[in-house]
């Protein structure tokens, strides 16, 4: 399953909206660590929403995807964990340690906005 | 709302009545699926059949993401480490309660150390480590049988 990667201003946003194997969210992993350098792009914004589990693989290839991009410079934001997955990580012991999260695309935006340091720009900008 | 049945070791009796065979109410144990793992689709597949049967037996939403975190986590296992193997899925039912179980067989290396399999922090595949430690601490029973050589068995039981 391949899923779109959207260039909105200096961030990059992906939005995963169904299932996806161990081999997707590499997949997407390589992906964004890629374009973030092509797009120069400032925030990754990772929408995880459709994510029915996150177990303990998941958290090792988000958690390395944050900081292969932060390595390019940029700064992940994971956002749209939905509150059983976070139950069930926290049952297995599961961490996301450092990387900054969200509860949805729009806070995901104002974080790196404040990150950036300059305002938030109106909608209809 | 009773207690949840005593908890009672699992028996090398296989599937049938009251596995352990010790005291306890008598339990029946009835197969509902078996999945065929071998490659990482796979996992999503047995982990979906898994939420499904736990919502039909009446799981809130939370444990039967909690069944469906155990299970991705038992059927990569397998892959990871033994290629193939199946993941079965079970109702238990007491008289007064209802339950799931996950099994997961396979014949594949075994583990050398359940000891150290079971250890928080301990991969030996450069994972997390927290796979099974995290999948035994949040079950209700938890059982692991492993040889050398001979395939590993993992049987995982969630109350509902």
């Amino acid at each position: 399953m391949e899923i779109p990667i959207l260039k909105q201003r200096d961030y990059l946003i992906a939005s995963v909206q169904s299932v996806l194997t161990d081999e997707d969210l590499i997949n997407l992993r390589d992906k964004l660590v890629q374009q973030v350098g092509r797009y120069r792009s400032d925030g990754v914004i990772l929408d995880v929403t459709g994510m029915d589990v996150i177990d303990s693989f998941s958290v090792r290839t988000l958690r390395d995807l944050a900081h292969m991009i932060r390595l390019r410079g940029a700064t992940t934001v994971i956002v749209g964990i939905q509150p059983e997955v976070a139950f069930s990580m926290i049952q297995l012991g599961l961490r996301l340690k450092d990387v900054p999260t969200a509860p949805d695309l729009e806070e995901g935006l104002a974080y790196l906005d404040r990150k950036k340091g300059k305002r938030t720009l109106p909608p209809h900008e | 709302m009773s207690e949840k049945p005593p908890s009672l070791a699992f028996g090398s009796g296989g599937a049938g009545t009251n596995p352990g065979g010790k005291s306890g109410p008598p339990r029946d144990v009835r197969i509902e699926a078996r999945i065929t793992i071998k490659a990482v689709e796979d996992i999503v597949e047995a982990r979906q059949k898994g939420r499904a049967l736990a919502q039909e037996l009446g799981f809130s939403m939370t444990q039967s993401t909690l069944v469906a975190t155990a299970i991705s986590e038992l059927a990569r296992n397998i892959v990871l480490y033994a290629k193939t193997g199946e993941i079965v899925l079970s109702r238990v039912s007491t008289e007064q309660h209802v339950g799931l179980i996950i099994t997961a067989q396979d014949k594949g290396p075994g583990i050398a150390n359940i000891q150290h399999a079971l250890m928080s922090g301990y991969s030996s595949s450069g994972g997390l480590g927290l796979g099974l430690p995290g999948v035994r601490q949040m079950v209700d029973e938890f059982d692991i049988k492993s040889r050398p050589g001979d395939g590993t068995q993992v049987t995982a039981l969630m109350w509902l």
